[in-house]
């Protein structure tokens, strides 16, 4: 075994990082729990080595292992941690903080609590350099140099802001400079871009991308994302419950995944286009094994459909299956023919959208008042969602998206604008609206943590609601209860459970039963699978389809994952700094031609399958919404900006072609050839 | 955000309603284990005990007059006798009777109210928080010695007013810590969810976010305690408190405290004291363990 992963990992001196068999246990309840079970793997000189799997599975553990920063309960148990061929374990204290001070740097998921937000920028960048011995103006210098070096236009004044006055964007970098400053020999990324919108991701890996290049920093990448790995390593490594399973060059796991997890992994991914109406998510069904539950046999084996008797008693050695590419399953040959989800026999209820909407907005506003300043959230904004369909809702952070979706509920009123629930209009306030308004329209939120009582049960949370919302009580409650929880496939054992006992998904599938107790004629899902892993994302998504199937519910879906919005939306609005861009058949919107906004967004997202569109880059930060620019408000980043109409006038929104609609000066004949043209010259 | 980073326990779903009782044991078990919590127990149980048995336990009757006028510490009275002859262990043993009666309806009282209050003013937020939270603190700049002497002068003292007017003291404090933690609480999707399904304002607040906000109440309730215990001891010792002929230890205190000008007699005053002292470290010990332990 360790054989073949010594080949495949080209075992030499010149390694940055080396895990040999990592054992690494958490003491819980007074009982060693192991997290990561025998982990061996190396990331050569100048390499970028991806750590993909899902939440749970040890990545965050390895990362802390590796530069001894594991929580109090945490130790390693067993095996070799080496950087720079240095044996990290046998380090002394002074040692160890050495190392951390010039070998190792790691950049954290949240920049957000990563900086201190008591010290300007300038000092906390010019700390990496004063703690080697730099003179204070030397290490002032030094940060400007680094700052300079990660893209940031005006150094001089970013270095005299605090943290909370730098976008999450320009926070990363500032962070991403602080790492590499000392020219470190390892860069451990978390979860780097995890917190950012699309845009802003693409440009922090471009960069983090450029920089590898050039400084030749070894780097470990840390990610659920696979789109991601695959922009950003040359080697991934797939971990599941501690485990590596599967390794090998990053473009060969993609295209010919060997394990089991990895296919299942790979599958549930809504990717190429794929929608709802083409079939069902596949899923990894059962759940990741208990912390430092005993696994005699495969660790996958019990989520595994190609499981056999042996894989349950016998753990598989590494198989060589590639040139550098090894999996840790007994049928790797038959990885990809891991069965897939059967076909769908959905009816997806078919629109009809010459009937009356079930909701509509017109013209809808809504004005903050933040300091003495008027920020205007929404600017005249009008759609309708016909019954059955799903209306998807993307943009970056700040566009608006949420705010939308409060205003449509009643949790803010609208200033200006009016909102129609089946042809009647709907008051702005939720307090004003009758009850049976109030259970039209139910949402479901993106973190189930929070959007659950944690001090109610189950039981409690949904029998609340089925008397709120379907007006019973006693046994046609307890009845209707079990119901709800079968259509969302919440087993009936949970039904004394809190929602602290639950899993993620678990947790969403009661908020899905609870948005629907009464029967709702509208769900608005925000973000409802992006706080999720990916197995467990599909089966949501799935799940959501179904319901919409059984109930001609509608969704007014949000997400900043356009892979997911395309899976589930019939149509879908862009907003931009409030404003609609673009409105349109999913289909129309993905395929183009594609408001300038919609197309560089599109541009934004790393895909799996590679592929060969350039981003597009957008200039500069989303403006601030109390003081929008003039004319177009996209003017200022727009790639496409024909001239000074775009400042002076605001486009009006018009159908450009059937159900099609954009606001932008450039003709739709002329966006067509010019991003034909583009994509021709990609 | 897709994924979290600490490396979480998955929680088992199979064993949820075992691992919620675990849960709860879990939390007990940490209390017994810590050392600061027990011994705080400990000395409150043991003036508690003496509360509940009182004078049928003590050596002597604590109320009982002798001829032996302030005899010093002997074989016979362990911590001597005061100016009427009586056994001041006997007094001491009793003496708790009256404050544990007092302070801890008073600290509920008080904890009932700020909850309330807290909760009005977490909740609504705007005008209704602005005109609460003025009002509280102009009711804590006031000193509260000088509120409750003038309002026992002029209502009269008797247990009931006592604890009434500890409670009513204490409501401010408690409702600012409520309020805070409410306001973590109310910015939570699952109040919107509850406002989304039509409910009032009273099932949000005391339904929806009281459970998740008795940590630090039950936390603020101990640290109340402590303070109740002291206030109803300075109160007494001004003669606003407890009445005679209760052996209360801050009645002994002031009924003998004139004796140490002459440097003796030291015993009447220091045993009670000691008593007084004893009982709030225990309270805040308790406090203190628990803070520890609901913190995490």
């Amino acid at each position: 075994m360790s054989q073949t992963v010594e080949r495949a990992a080209g075992i030499g001196a010149a390694n940055a990082l080396e895990l040999r068999d990592l054992d690494v246990v958490y003491r819980v309840r007074g009982r060693d729990r192991q997290v990561l079970r025998g982990v061996t793997l190396s990331v050569r000189r100048g390499e970028a080595y991806g750590l993909v799997g899902e939440s749970g599975c040890g990545k965050s553990t390895a990362a802390l292992a590796i530069v001894q920063y594991l929580p109090r309960n945490g130790r390693v148990r067993g095996g070799e941690i080496r950087i720079d061929d240095r044996d990290v374990l046998s380090l002394s204290r002074d040692e160890l903080l050495a190392l951390r001070a010039d070998a190792v740097s790691m950049v954290y998921q949240n920049p957000g609590t990563a900086l201190n937000p008591s010290l300007r920028i300038g000092k906390q960048v010019a700390e990496v350099f004063t703690v080697r011995g730099a003179t204070k103006a030397e290490a002032l210098d030094r940060a400007r140099q680094a700052l300079v070096l990660v893209q940031i236009a005006d150094p001089d004044s970013v270095m005299q802001r605090y943290p909370h006055q730098l976008s999450g964007g320009m926070q990363q970098r500032v962070l991403i400079a602080m790492a590499l400053a000392k020219n470190p020999s390892l860069l451990i990324l978390d979860e780097p871009t995890t917190g950012l919108d699309a845009t802003v991701e693409a440009e922090v890996l471009d960069l983090v991308a450029g920089l590898q290049a050039k400084l030749h920093t070894s780097v470990l990448f840390i990610s659920h994302n696979l789109a991601v790995i695959a922009k950003m390593c040359d080697r991934v490594g797939v971990l599941y419950a501690g485990r590596l399973v599967e390794e090998g060059m990053v473009e060969q796991v993609l295209r010919d995944p060997r394990h089991p997890y990895t296919v299942g992994l790979l599958r549930c991914i809504p990717r190429g286009g794929a929608r709802k109406d083409h079939g069902r998510l596949d899923t990894i069904p059962g759940f990741l094994p208990n912390l430092g539950e005993e696994l005699p046999g495969c660790v996958f084996a019990d989520r595994c459909a190609l499981a056999q008797e042996i894989c349950h008693t016998e753990e598989p050695p590494l198989y060589e299956v590639g040139e550098v590419h090894v999996s840790r399953c007994y049928f790797h040959e038959q990885a990809h023919e891991l069965p897939r989800e059967e076909a769908a026999h959905l009816s997806l209820p078919a629109v009809d959208r010459t009937a009356e909407p079930v909701l509509r907005f017109d013209d809808l506003g809504k004005v903050f008042r933040q300091h003495g300043n008027d920020i205007h959230a929404l600017e005249g904004v009008s759609a309708a969602i016909w019954p059955g369909e799903a209306l998807g809702l993307v943009g970056e952070s700040g566009s608006g998206k949420t705010t939308l979706a409060r205003t449509l509920l009643g949790i803010v009123g609208p200033t200006s604008g009016a909102v129609t629930l089946d042809g009647k209009a709907l008051e702005g306030h939720l307090a004003r609206r009758s009850a049976a308004e109030v259970r039209a329209l139910q949402i479901v939120f993106q973190n189930p943590d929070t959007a659950l009582n944690r001090r109610h049960s189950v039981r409690r949370i949904l029998r609340r609601s089925l008397k709120k919302l379907a007006d019973l009580s006693g046994a046609p409650a307890e009845a209707r209860l079990l119901e709800l929880m079968q259509s969302v496939r919440l087993a009936e054992r949970y039904v004394s459970a809190k929602p602290g006992q639950l899993s993620g998904g678990l947790k969403q599938r009661l908020a899905i039963a609870r948005a629907f107790a009464g029967e709702p004629q509208v769900v608005v899902c925000d973000e409802p699978t992006s706080a999720l892993d990916v197995s467990v994302q599909a089966a949501i998504l799935n799940l959501l389809v179904e319901l919409q199937t059984q109930r001609r519910v509608a969704y007014l879906f949000i997400s900043h994952d356009l892979g997911v919005v395309r899976y589930i939306s019939d149509r879908i609005a862009v907003l931009y700094l409030g404003r609609l861009m673009e409105l349109g058949p999913a289909e129309v919107v993905f395929a183009g031609p594609h408001h300038p906004y919609t197309e560089a967004l599109l541009s934004a997202v790393p895909t799996i399958d590679g592929g060969g569109r350039e981003r597009i880059k957008l200039a500069g930060e989303i403006p601030s919404a109390a003081e929008p620019p003039s004319g177009c408000v996209f003017h200022t980043r727009c790639h496409r900006k024909v001239g000074e109409i775009c400042e002076l006038e605001e486009p009006p929104l018009v159908e450009v072609e059937s159900g099609h609609l954009m606001s932008c000066h450039i003709p739709i004949e002329e966006l067509r050839r010019l991003q034909v043209e583009r994509s021709e010259t990609a | 955000m897709s994924t979290v980073a600490t490396p979480a326990p998955v929680p088992a779903p199979a064993a949820a309603a075992g691992e919620a009782r675990i849960a709860r044991r879990e939390t007990l078990g940490q209390l017994v284990r810590s050392k600061t919590f027990l011994a705080g127990a400990v000395i409150v149980l043991f003036w508690v005990f003496w509360a509940i048995v009182g004078s049928r336990l003590t050596p002597d009757d604590p109320l009982a007059q002798s001829s032996d006028v302030l005899k010093g510490i002997s074989g016979d009275h362990w911590f001597g006798t005061d100016q009427l002859g009586r056994d001041v262990l006997s007094r001491v043993l009793a003496g708790a009777s009256a404050t544990l009666q007092v302070a801890p309806l008073a600290t509920l009282l008080g904890i009932a109210g700020g909850t309330t209050v807290g909760l009005v003013s977490g909740y609504f937020l705007g005008f209704v928080d602005d005109a609460i939270s003025r009002l509280v603190d102009a009711v804590l700049a006031l000193p509260l010695i000088v509120i409750a002497v003038t309002a026992l002068a002029a209502l009269g003292s008797s247990r009931l007013t006592l604890i009434v007017l500890i409670g009513v003291v204490f409501t401010p404090i408690v409702s600012r810590t409520v309020r805070a933690a409410v306001l973590g609480e109310r910015e939570l999707e699952y109040v919107q969810a509850a406002r989304l399904r039509g409910e009032r304002a009273p099932y949000v607040m005391f339904v929806e976010i009281l459970p998740n906000v008795m940590g630090p109440i039950i936390v603020e309730m101990t640290v109340r305690l402590g303070y109740a215990i002291f206030a109803v001891a300075g109160l007494t010792f001004l003669g606003f408190g407890v009445q005679p002929p209760s052996p209360d230890w801050s009645l002994q205190i002031a009924d003998n405290y004139q004796l140490l000008n002459a440097g003796t007699y030291e015993w009447t005053v220091l045993f009670p004291g000691l008593a007084i002292a004893s009982l709030i470290v225990g309270v805040n010990l308790m406090a203190d363990g628990l803070q520890q332990v609901l913190d995490r």
